[in-house]
């Protein structure tokens, strides 16, 4: 899968299921978790879909504001590691 | 034994100063820190002779934000030693909206007058850019590190039992200008009273991932095993919702026996760990998950239960517990090592009439999980809405009673006088009696609970009023409870003019990206409605729970 269908299929999953908003316009560059948008009990969830997603191992640990912070950060791990 | 804190740990340390008493757990679930009774207690005096150079004394009220768990605990205990109160606060983290703290901080320095505020090498500079910018006179600032001395005297007051031992606050602005002022002799006889109910030895690991500026953290994941000798395993709560593995991998590690958990925790839990990071592990060795802070759901217990049972956790192990920091900490215990009691009840009784009744055929009926009977010394009534105690069954406000009670709000006459009535502290919470169990169904107040945190819906509605497009004052926030995650989401509704998708979309956006970086916690649901939709009190405000009903009819939910 490419980087720009890995992060469409981000940005689907992230307004629908975890901001619970689909009309919300969420940016590539947007900061998820150093603004609080995603608040940390759904770190968990994230990193779970996106191992089942794309097939890729990515440990609690990982998913942090340091690594990926944004779509675009999170698209290119995905696709570095597919 | 000792009857102050640290008198108390004093003398734990010179019955057996080589046992474990502490052991911190980094974000790898790896020790960080093993600390014996003795070494413990020489961080103790290391930490009391920072505040003491820096000029804390008898009953100065020391503010700590830190994030550095050694040196929290250290910094707790040695504000204690040199006759200090200390009082624990959330740390300002990343995202918070530096205004917003600032304000809060505010609100809490005019109302309480803290004579210093001890912060860690981790957030000293963002506690002192935030505390910059802030008009009025401040506290000073100091910057404990951690550092262990040998035992010497010279550095500890002797409090007097009746002495105020610690401040505990809720968060948010509101939260932060009601202290919870507790004695030491309050605080020995809770845990005299609770320990008797859970049978709880100094045998007994606790494992606990807990806040300590949170009453569940503070009493039963903190000083309950460093004042009854027992042995305490802790992480931090930011490493274990990242890694919710972590917990019980340590259970397994340590061999723990009890660990306290708001609901949320048992569906987070039972959901969200993998197979490969559960591998060895063995929670055999745990007496009770005891299931604290939040409405307790029969289902979370349920599916825990059937998650965990491979690994020797079974629903004799999910006890309950009703907790507050008003009674220093427990009201009511199920007993250890016994399913929680569930009560059957019609649902249109409950909902309509206010009355539980066992329900009877076919009839729609709810679980409701008992969270146990007082503990001793501890009194509890239903009263109704004349302030009058209510049979059995009927449902009401719980009313509690024992002398292992807050001293008062600290500095707040006001509402020390406000929350009692003829000696009964007023809870605020919703409940029922049965047959010597208590059941309590939520809160009587607006007051939302979203993972165990309190969250007072006027702080959010203040910080979306400021968002432009939406009517100020004309917001109401309110919990709606969601069985999948075993906790309420926060739920927003604003007035607002424009009925233009795109410029409703900027709106709502602007809503929850306003609460997510003013507030702890993130909205789940955002409604925009149009002018004059909201439903006002007789006084003109927003009556929060009548729009929740409205909306969710609407919704058709």
């Amino acid at each position: 899968m490419d980087n720009a269908s890995i992060r469409a299929r981000l940005r689907e999953y992230l307004t629908t299921d975890i901001l619970r908003d689909p009309s919300y316009p969420l940016g590539d560059d947007e900061p998820l978790i150093s603004s609080g948008l995603v608040d940390s009990f759904s770190l968990v969830d994230i990193a779970l879909w996106v191992e089942q997603q794309f097939g890729v191992h990515l440990d609690n640990s990982e998913l942090n504001a340091d690594n990926f912070d944004t779509v675009a950060e999170l698209a290119a791990y995905v696709e570095q590691r597919q | 034994m000792g009857r102050t804190l640290t008198g108390r740990l004093a003398a734990l340390t010179g019955e057996a100063p080589e046992r474990e008493c502490l052991r911190l757990l980094d974000a790898a679930g790896q020790p960080s820190a093993v600390l014996s009774r003795r070494r413990f207690l020489e961080g103790v005096h290391g930490a009391a002779e920072q505040l003491r150079a820096a000029g804390a004394g008898p009953r100065d009220l020391v503010v700590l934000i830190q994030r550095d768990l050694l040196t929290l605990v250290t910094t707790f205990f040695g504000a204690s030693l040199v006759g200090a109160i200390p009082s624990i606060l959330p740390f300002a983290t990343e995202k918070l909206d530096p205004v917003r703290y600032r304000e809060a901080m505010a609100a809490l320095i005019r109302v309480a007058q803290p004579a210093l505020i001890a912060t860690d090498a981790l957030v000293a500079g963002d506690v002192a850019a935030l505390l910059d910018a802030a008009s009025g006179p401040l506290p000073r600032t100091l910057t404990v590190e951690p550092r262990f001395v040998s035992l010497v005297g010279g550095l500890q007051h002797e409090a007097s039992p009746e002495d105020t031992a610690l401040l505990q606050h809720s968060s948010g602005t509101t939260g932060l200008q009601k202290g919870v002022a507790l004695s030491h002799r309050a605080i020995f006889e809770q845990l005299d009273a609770y320990s008797a109910a859970l049978g709880f030895t100094p045998d007994d690991v606790i494992v606990s991932w807990l806040p300590l500026y949170h009453d569940m953290g503070l009493i039963a994941g903190f000083l309950m095993p460093l004042l009854t000798g027992a042995r305490l395993v802790l992480m931090s709560p930011f490493d274990w919702v990242r890694a919710p593995h972590l917990l019980m991998q340590a259970i397994s590690a340590n061999r723990g026996t009890f660990t306290w958990l708001p609901n949320f925790a048992y569906n987070f839990c039972a959901q969200k760990i993998r197979d490969r990071d559960l591998e060895g592990v063995d929670l055999s060795s745990m007496r009770a998950f005891i299931n604290c802070s939040e409405p307790v759901y029969d289902a979370s217990h349920r599916l825990f239960a059937e998650r965990f049972e491979p690994y020797g956790v079974g629903l004799d192990r999910l006890a309950v517990c009703y907790a507050m920091a008003e009674t220093v900490f427990a009201v009511t215990q199920t007993p250890v090592g016994e399913p929680a009691p569930v009560d059957v009840v019609d649902r249109a009784s409950l909902r309509g009439e206010n009355f539980a009744r066992p329900a009877t055929g076919d009839a729609p009926a709810e679980r409701i999980v008992s969270c146990g009977r007082p503990i001793p010394g501890m009194e509890v009534r239903v009263l109704g809405e004349d302030r009058t105690p209510l049979p059995d069954r009927h449902v009401g406000e719980i009313a509690v009673r024992s002398s292992y009670m807050l001293s008062e709000y600290y500095r707040r006459p006001d509402a020390t006088e406000a929350a009692f009535c003829d000696g009964w502290y007023l809870t605020g919470d919703l409940g029922y009696m049965a047959e010597g169990e208590v059941y309590v169904l939520g809160r009587k107040k607006d007051l939302l609970i979203v993972g165990g945190k309190n969250i007072y819906p006027q702080d959010l509605e203040a910080l979306a009023s400021a968002v432009e497009g939406v009517h100020p004052g004309r917001v109401a926030v309110f919990g709606v409870p969601n069985p999948q995650t075993g906790t309420e989401d926060a739920g927003l509704v604003a007035e607002v003019d424009t009925d233009d998708e795109a410029a409703q979309n900027e709106i709502r956006a602007a809503i929850r990206r306003a609460v997510a970086a003013g507030s702890d916690v993130s909205l789940r649901h955002v409604w925009l409605v149009p002018r004059g939709w909201l439903i006002k009190t007789s006084s003109g405000k927003v009556a929060r729970s009548a729009n929740r009903d409205k909306l969710l009819a609407e919704m058709g939910e």
